[in-house]
């Protein structure tokens, strides 16, 4: 009989770390790849809003204008950067939206699989970045033939491919919409460590989104007071912030000033989330179980 | 009787062979464990629902009180009692998923509900089927990750899977996404993934729950063998009698958040069975005795021809056997233990009762 081993095995440091969080990334990749027609029509299926969009656009240009779609410009957008910029929010989206994350985590503190996650040496939200990370790439990979073609039908109504330095920025600041959406809907998540429900809410902080982050139309268009508000918030980095960059509508001390509150934002919610899980599972582990 | 001294002695011995851990100390000490939950009262009907909007009336109910307990490396035991008596609230509590209201418990040197890195490691904890392993992915995959997780170097990795799933005779099953395996299949997934990592302990949750007795049995001898191979410590609720009977040494019952024994299977009997049952076969040839007669001496179980079965309070036995032998010509005779599952019944009745009255 063999004496049961005392000694436990210390974990090995940052590098095994990140092996360990690699490894659960692509054990994602795989289950994501596992249920390929749901992938393929997720995909499709995106782009039939943006047709209707474009149509809906073109005839509030040609009303505002009378006769011809062009002559008019909406607080400084014209109507081909209406156009492109609906097309980029998208991009924007790509990275920043979170299917199923804050309700997938009230779910695992509603039915007890959060479990898991206290039993084994895992951080929780550890674990389900590198989850997302992986849908991502997946998404983004799998996604990325459809929207070229789609930006080469519409390329008429880019006035210009941006320089290397906007297009590095436009790319950084989609990376961090990533950040910012990630660890926002965690937050949402973690609320039901105390409500237990969050169907509600969920539905009020999209709904709302759809609207303050700009992916419906830019936030230029709104009045005054308004579209100074909503761009103070952190919203507007999850659809509106990349696009502009894009379009070139962000440059110089704005650009940096952009870029480094959407940075700073990302690490609030970063904290916030941090601050949640563990006053939650304080409560959880008080209450529930 | 003595042979069973000696054996007894013996598994005591071999217990204390496993007891090499350099602390000597129980892996598992719990002191005056007691967890309370505050339960929200729901009225009933749509007004009684619009009012819980507002105000809430909660209930304070003890799920455990005051659970002391110490078990040694090497150990099987077993948590018995009916639902709701607390097994699972004191393997929560043991595990770190939730932390008592008053008490303390040392589990491997650590306290649980410091939910350390180091604590986690060492130890695993079955409890349901959709815990460890990924839904929609083939058993294996979920182990790589598990392998990942706890930082298992890849040859012990390959050795103990190899082991595992040759001992649970799972190893065309693998390769087969978890959602589509039986209940059985999946529980035995979930007992590999359990173990990989070698734990030094391993608390299970009714781990044959819902399973036919085939399953049932290979999980029990997977763990049997697992254990005299590891000397892993075990702690398992269960309410199957076959399970604890075929697996544990000690068992803890446990009524209504109470610790009501804690000793070897067997000895529930001498503690709670106060009556034993008489067989009595009386002979034809002579006449036995009426019903009436017989209940002077005890409760009449079973009366079939000349066979009677007879519950006696355990001190009476050998008067009334004098009484009877002096009365009656008997062929055969046998003075037995009512049925363990009876005793363990009657207990947990027994401890219902006196809580309600408290």
């Amino acid at each position: 009989m063999k004496p049961p081993d005392t000694t436990f095995r210390p974990s090995r440091g940052p590098i095994a770390t990140t092996r360990k969080y690699l490894k659960i990334l692509r054990a994602s990749l795989v289950e994501r790849m596992t249920y390929r027609a749901d992938f393929i029509f997720g995909t499709l299926f995106r782009f039939l809003p943006i047709l209707t969009t474009i149509l809906l656009w073109r005839a509030i240009y040609k009303g505002a204008s009378g006769n011809d779609e062009t002559d008019t410009t909406l607080s400084g957008f014209t109507y081909k950067q209406m156009i492109a910029y609906l097309l980029l929010t998208n991009i924007s989206r790509m990275f920043s939206s979170m299917p199923g994350l804050a309700g997938g985590i009230a779910r695992d503190i509603r039915e007890g699989t959060i479990k898991r996650y206290l039993i084994q040496p895992i951080d929780m939200v550890g674990y389900l970045l590198a989850y997302r990370i992986a849908h991502k790439l997946a998404y983004i990979v799998g996604a990325a033939i459809p929207y070229l073609i789609l930006f080469y039908l519409c390329r008429d109504y880019f006035d210009y491919f941006p320089d290397t330095l906007t297009f590095v920025a436009f790319l950084v600041a989609c990376v961090m919409a990533f950040v910012v959406g990630f660890f926002f809907e965690v937050c949402v998540g973690m609320v039901g460590f105390w409500f237990g429900e969050v169907t509600s809410l969920l539905y009020i902080v999209m709904t709302l989104n759809f609207f303050i982050s700009g992916h419906m139309l830019p936030l230029d268009l709104l009045p005054h007071p308004w579209s100074d508000i909503l761009k103070a918030l952190p919203f507007q980095y999850m659809a509106y912030f990349p696009a502009v960059v894009f379009q070139g509508k962000v440059q110089g001390m704005a650009l940096v000033v952009g870029l480094l509150a959407e940075l700073a934002w990302s690490v609030f919610f970063i904290l916030l989330a941090r601050w949640l899980f563990v006053r939650g599972l304080k409560r959880y582990s008080a209450f529930g179980g | 009787m003595i042979l069973a001294c000696i054996l007894y002695n013996e598994s005591l011995k071999s217990r204390n062979d496993i007891r090499v851990s350099p602390k000597l100390m129980p892996i598992i000490e719990a002191v005056g464990l007691t967890k309370t939950y505050r339960v929200f009262q729901k009225k009933d009907g749509l007004l009684g629902a619009f009012q819980g909007l507002y105000r809430r009336e909660y209930k304070e109910v003890k799920a455990v009180e005051g659970v002391s307990f110490s078990i040694e490396p090497g150990e099987m035991v077993a948590f018995l009692g009916p639902n709701g008596a607390g097994k699972t609230t004191t393997l929560k509590m043991l595990s770190g998923l939730i932390n008592p209201t008053s008490g303390m418990a040392q589990v491997l040197g650590f306290v649980p509900w410091q939910r350390l890195d180091s604590f986690r490691r060492q130890f695993a904890l079955v409890m349901g089927q959709k815990n460890q392993l990924w839904w929609d992915l083939p058993a294996s995959d979920s182990f790589q990750l598990h392998r990942e997780i706890y930082s298992i170097p890849e040859a012990e990795f390959k050795k103990t899977l190899a082991e595992l799933t040759e001992l649970l005779g799972v190893e065309k099953l693998t390769r087969q996404a978890v959602r589509e395996l039986s209940l059985g299949e999946r529980m035995k997934m979930e007992l590999i993934a359990a173990l990989l990592h070698q734990p030094q302990l391993l608390l299970l949750d009714e781990p044959t729950i819902g399973l036919d007795v085939i399953a049932q049995v290979a999980i029990q001898n997977c763990l049997r063998d697992y254990h005299t191979r590891r000397g892993v410590t075990m702690l398992l609720t269960s309410h199957y009698m076959r399970d604890i009977e075929a697996l544990c040494s000690r068992v803890l019952v446990i009524t209504n958040g109470k610790l009501m024994y804690d000793g070897p299977l067997r000895g529930i009997t001498e503690r709670f069975g106060n009556d034993k049952l008489v067989k009595l076969r009386f002979a034809d040839t002579a006449p036995a005795p009426d019903d009436a007669t017989l209940a002077r001496f005890g409760e009449v179980t079973k009366r079939e021809g000349p066979t009677v079965d007879l519950k006696v309070a355990r001190g009476e036995v050998a008067a009334m056997l004098g009484a009877i032998l002096d009365g009656y010509v008997v062929d055969d005779v046998s003075v037995v233990d009512p049925p363990l599952e009876q005793v363990i019944a009657r207990v947990f009745e027994e401890g219902k009762a006196a809580h309600e009255a408290a």
